[in-house]
């Protein structure tokens, strides 16, 4: 949902400047004198100013609320489930790897050798959510599974030869 | 202060910056071929071993990073020795330096079988995992730090001819005109080198701290350095180095446009304060490739995502928007150098908005470390500063080539461009993640739209710089 949201704005805001750039190519042959542009191009370059403003203002408001860092993020009713996740070349463990739907499961993601990459991906290999994997930290991911299910863990960054291989799963089950 | 160009470089110095953008032309050819080999890899379309896979990643990675500041250097060298009396042997230096800096790193790469990536996270260079030398690491990382190293001197030499010129980099950045009422403001190109000087200088000294760190470790393996802390070094320097490129590159818009169009582009009260803003923002907003790492303090990720978001306006409203006043409807007459100046701005301008809308802390949580990143990336390097740095090489000489192979190499790299970023951008919002050497079944389509795309990008960067080596004695002698 994120990603598709992302990507139309990225489109639209794309094509409106692909647009913008394509329009002044194509008519500039129809000679004006540069004095007027100026004028009217500054006025216009203001307003552009203020609305882009206000539009990153608006979506920093609104974005800022719902961030993966608090341990309370996702959490629902019900018992939070716990579980230790440790990145080490080229495979992950887990302390458990079976999980109830509906209620928040606390992922304490660290590393024993390089920084590895936690990327959470659901059956049909769209990616859920992550953090980073690093020897010293311990970082705290709390997602809740919507739905049951076989989940996959991807290695989201670089770690060595055998990378794209650092893949795990585990379960979700109903209530 | 110097308001116009009254220096006329010498042949010594024209011949220097042809060889910049000999090597420009050369490395960039060579990674681009890497480039291509890494997407038909992941299109199943040819059969790469991971660990040839990851050294060309590396190698890729790094000199793409190298070729766009030895691009953007040469475009800044050229047009600020219009207005200050800079060292040609300090410029043939650095050119010196990155060209063995980057030998060691093919040797290390290709032959030592090093491959921690560009970003060489530490302790990852200590730890190869049986894939590396330890010596192939100290010679990659050596010849990182000789390469930054000879920046360095060729900023501190851009310092030195602008203070002897205009007494203060303050001076320099403009502020006697924004903040109070010069009315003679420093020319764009003396703005935005001296913004590259200061910001460069500050990431190349952080990107050498932790280069020399990494490097004692490979010897002293109990020498450490926190993991967190090294990454927001490499990052720090990665993300100044990488900006600066293309703040380098622009130089050649604010010059050549007005000669295209004979409208000046001056540097007014908007335009001063958006470089300060810029020299300023472009440090403070790196944090946005660490908002993945939870351990960082929250409040500096939450400032990155604000402080992305507001470092895109200076782009988008002052030197995107300029470029679009000075063009419309001016009666410019369409050329090769033209149309790639006109190209990079837009290249620069449309990747700012993916870039943005990563660093959008939630948006980010799904899109880190995908293909969305090289989306993004690829749109304002490739189709921004590259083009940029090729609508230089173009406006040397005026190639003799016929305007219709102009045409056709100008738009295969065009659509080549994007068609690469796009498909990049596409398998990003499917979560394909990036640096993989092999992909499951399902994600290959999207691989082999890239690479076909990668190939065009390929052909039409070989018939945009092969004129280039063609004239290479002739180059610069009509400028």
């Amino acid at each position: 949902m994120v990603q598709s949201i992302a990507w139309v704005i990225t489109m639209i805001a794309m094509g409106a400047i692909a647009l913008s750039f394509l329009w002044v190519a194509v008519g500039v042959g129809n000679i004006v004198e540069y004095h007027g542009v100026v004028h009217q191009a500054y006025k216009l370059r203001k307003l552009l100013f203020v609305i882009l403003l206000v539009v990153s203002g608006a979506v920093s408001a609104t974005t800022l609320g719902g961030l993966p860092y608090t341990a309370a993020q996702g959490a629902g009713f019900g018992q939070t489930q716990v579980v230790d996740a440790v990145g080490a070349r080229w495979q992950w463990e887990l302390s458990t790897d079976r999980f109830v739907a509906g209620q928040p499961v606390q992922f304490r993601v660290t590393s024993t050798d390089v920084t590895h990459g936690f990327g959470i991906y659901d059956e049909s290999m769209r990616l859920l959510a992550q953090t980073q994997a690093m020897p010293g930290y311990t970082n705290v991911l709390t997602y809740t599974f919507a739905r049951p299910g076989t989940y996959h863990l991807l290695c989201l960054e670089y770690c060595g030869v055998a990378h794209h291989g650092m893949m795990g799963e585990f379960t979700v089950v109903d209530r | 202060m110097v308001t116009h160009p009254d220096l006329v470089p010498t042949l010594g110095a024209r011949r220097a910056v042809i060889a910049y953008l000999a090597v420009f032309g050369a490395v960039l050819l060579l990674m681009m071929a890497l480039g291509l080999l890494m997407r038909l890899n992941q299109g199943a379309l040819v059969t790469l071993p991971p660990e040839i896979f990851y050294q060309s990643m590396t190698v890729h990675g790094t000199g793409m990073v190298g070729v766009a500041s030895i691009g953007g250097a040469a475009v800044l060298w050229y047009f600020l020795g219009r207005y200050v009396r800079l060292t040609t042997w300090v410029f043939v230096l650095n050119l010196l330096t990155f060209t063995v800096g980057a030998a060691m790193i093919l040797f290390a790469d290709f032959v030592g079988g090093f491959a921690a990536a560009w970003t060489f996270l530490f302790p990852l260079p200590a730890k190869a995992g049986g894939q590396w030398e330890q010596w192939a690491a100290m010679v990659h990382l050596g010849g990182l730090l000789l390469i930054g190293t000879g920046f360095l001197l060729f900023h501190l030499d851009t310092a030195r001819a602008i203070l002897g010129r205009y007494g203060s980099l303050t001076r320099a950045l403009g502020w006697p005109s924004l903040f109070g009422n010069d009315p003679e403001p420093p020319p764009p190109t003396i703005v935005a080198s001296t913004m590259v000087l200061i910001v460069n200088t500050m990431g190349l000294v952080f990107g050498a701290s932790v280069l020399v760190i990494s490097l004692i470790n490979l010897v002293v393996p109990q020498f450490t350095i926190d993991a967190l802390i090294a990454k927001n070094m490499i990052y720090f320097f990665g993300h100044v180095f990488i900006n600066a490129t293309i703040y380098m590159a622009v130089i050649v818009v604010y010059e050549l446009l007005p000669e295209y169009t004979g409208r000046p582009w001056k540097p007014n009260r908007p335009f001063l304060a958006a470089w300060t803003l810029s020299t300023v923002l472009v440090m403070v907003a790196y944090p946005h490739h660490l908002l993945m790492d939870f351990g960082m303090p929250h409040w500096l990720l939450i400032l990155g995502q604000i402080v992305s978001y507001v470092s895109g306006l200076p782009i988008l409203v002052v030197t995107a928007f300029g470029a679009l006043m000075i063009v419309y409807r001016s009666g410019l007459r369409w050329d090769l150098a033209a149309g790639l100046l006109f190209i990079g701005v837009f290249g620069w301008a449309a990747g700012v908005v993916p870039a943005i809308i990563d660093a959008t802390i939630i948006v980010n949580s799904v899109m880190h470390n995908t293909l969305w990143v090289p989306g993004h990336f690829h749109t304002y390097l490739l189709l921004g500063q590259v083009a940029m740095v090729l609508g230089f090489v173009a406006w040397t000489g005026k190639t003799r080539a016929s305007q219709l192979f102009n045409a056709l190499a100008f738009w295969i790299f065009v659509a080549g461009g994007i068609g690469l970023t796009q498909s990049f951008l596409y398998a990003g919002r499917l979560g394909i993640p990036r640096r993989f050497a092999e992909y499951l079944p399902e994600w290959i389509g999207q691989a082999r739209i890239g690479a076909f795309s990668a190939a065009l990008v390929v052909i039409g960067t070989v018939m945009l710089v092969g004129p280039l080596f063609i004239r290479l004695n002739r180059a610069m002698a009509v400028r």
